[in-house]
């Protein structure tokens, strides 16, 4: 792969909540225009590295970090960054979708607010260009000024990337972003990342493996705090190199 | 909902028609070969065999893929299951195009027998029924699978007309023994070629109705 394929490159990163290590020397490459999925049982750290990727981890006291992430050959852990700038440019969209109580509208249009865009009619359309990109206009664009938390919770969380989105993020970070869906709401975020893939940058963090391997193209395997294996999804889903990977794809672990 | 998903199995498809489409040209040369004494034909069979090779990894190795990303339950399962069970059926059929190749290598050294009738006929329906139970298997058309089974008898019954030629030769000529052996053993790679379409025209009613009719077993009432 070449060096410009790569949006981030996470190079031997340790992170420590006090004297517990939760990340142990941890590499990751992200290729643009794909999704990495990180996968792996419950307190492997998946979430913690997912968090590292737009310095969420920063508002927990005790956490520190040594290694790089290089978010377009920049680290983003150099004393110069701006982590708010960074967090528009890696956007999260988290587990449960968390809409403000506020209309559809005015839940994509917050953060173009907060930005200081107040040409309505400019608004206007980049609400209409996020809500059509998260599969939402057609069935929303009546709706524009009902209350978000009326919706599905699979609108909810399709809204939720649609409010990134207008922010015009370069990565997107999603931890477990259908745990709280049903089947049939989960396939509809799946295709919507799917489609995304062709103007996005998506790290996704999930529990359950059958998602990874239905939608990533790169994944992860993570055990206590180390990444044991990274590639290609087909190759980690067919073909392991690592026994630990093996155990845990086919279900014998974890 | 069009899923991503389908894209993937529409792809498997393409795979699969290129695989057949070949098989038939390399079945159409190697006959030609036989019966117009053509050694110009029999270079290009043994180069497609070995795309033919390649394309079968390929597809087993997609098909592998699919299972282990998706998941695949009824109706894709069944369709992902008789793509692989057809691609190695697609890939012995080239094989027997192969076999017929190297018979010709052998017939061409000699004068010919006789004028050629059946084969030529065996090796029309042969292909056909290859194009046709690919078509019915990649458009889910159990109609026509159905009609590909029926055709496998006129092929039977013209591999035994040329039996009887060709032991009516050996016994009246020994110098022809060779030659005619040759022969039946070509007619015997068209009847094959047959069964391997008849086995993908099976697969076919089995990815859409889900019914096994493989050695009649759909005439059983409790498996209908």
């Amino acid at each position: 792969m070449k060096l410009n394929d790569m949006v981030i490159t996470v190079k031997d990163l340790n992170l420590f909540y006090g004297d517990f290590q939760a990340l142990k020397a941890v590499p990751m490459d992200v290729k643009r225009h794909h999704i990495t999925a990180l996968i792996g049982p419950s307190g492997c750290g998946k979430s913690t590295l997912l968090r590292t990727l737009n310095r969420m981890n920063d508002l927990i006291p005790s956490v520190r970090v040594t290694g790089s992430i290089l978010l377009e050959g920049k680290n983003i852990y150099d004393s110069d960054t701006d982590v708010c700038a960074l967090r528009k440019r890696v956007g999260m969209v988290f587990q449960r979708p968390n809409p403000f109580p506020l209309s559809i509208y005015d839940n994509v249009a917050f953060g173009l607010k907060v930005a200081g865009l107040n040409d309505r009619h400019r608004v206007d359309e980049i609400v209409e260009r996020s809500l059509r990109a998260a599969a939402l206009w057609d069935n929303l664009k009546d709706k524009l000024e009902y209350s978000a938390l009326e919706l599905p919770l699979d609108q909810q969380q399709r809204l939720c990337v649609a409010r990134l989105l207008a922010v015009e993020p370069e990565v997107i970070l999603m931890d477990e972003p259908c745990s709280a869906l049903d089947p049939m709401s989960t396939g509809r975020i799946e295709e919507l990342m799917l489609d995304l893939k062709a103007n996005y940058t998506m790290v996704i963090v999930t529990h359950n493996m059958q998602q990874a391997a239905r939608i990533s193209d790169y994944s992860g395997y993570m055990l206590l705090g180390e990444m044991i294996e990274f590639g290609q999804t087909a190759g980690i889903f067919t073909s392991p190199h690592d026994n630990r990977t093996q155990d845990y794809v086919s279900g014998r672990y974890g | 909902m069009e899923r991503h998903f389908d894209e993937s199995l529409q792809a498997l498809k393409h795979q699969l028609i290129k695989m057949s489409a070949m098989s038939e040209v390399m079945i159409a040369d190697a006959v030609k070969a036989v019966v117009d004494r053509n050694p110009a034909l029999m270079a290009p069979v043994w180069q497609r065999e070995d795309q033919v090779n390649h394309l079968q990894i390929e597809i087993d190795e997609t098909c592998l893929t699919l299972i282990a990303l998706h998941q695949p339950a009824a109706g894709d399962l069944r369709f992902i299951m008789g793509a692989a069970k057809t691609n190695a059926e697609l890939e012995r059929l080239a094989d027997e195009a192969v076999n017929i190749v190297q018979k010709a290598e052998r017939l061409l050294k000699e004068p010919s027998l006789k004028p050629f009738r059946i084969i030529p006929e065996m090796a029309v329906i042969a292909q056909g029924m290859v194009r046709d139970s690919l078509h019915s298997f990649v458009n889910r058309n159990v109609i026509l699978a159905r009609e590909v089974l029926l055709r496998d008898d006129r092929l039977d019954d013209l591999k035994d007309a040329i039996s009887l030629e060709m032991t009516d030769f050996m016994a009246k000529d020994s110098a022809s023994v060779a030659r005619a052996l040759d022969l039946l053993l070509v007619s015997r790679y068209l009847e094959r070629i047959g069964d391997h379409a008849t086995n993908i025209a099976e697969i076919t009613i089995f990815v859409v109705e889900g019914r096994d009719v493989r050695h009649h077993s759909d005439s059983q009432p409790h498996l209908a």
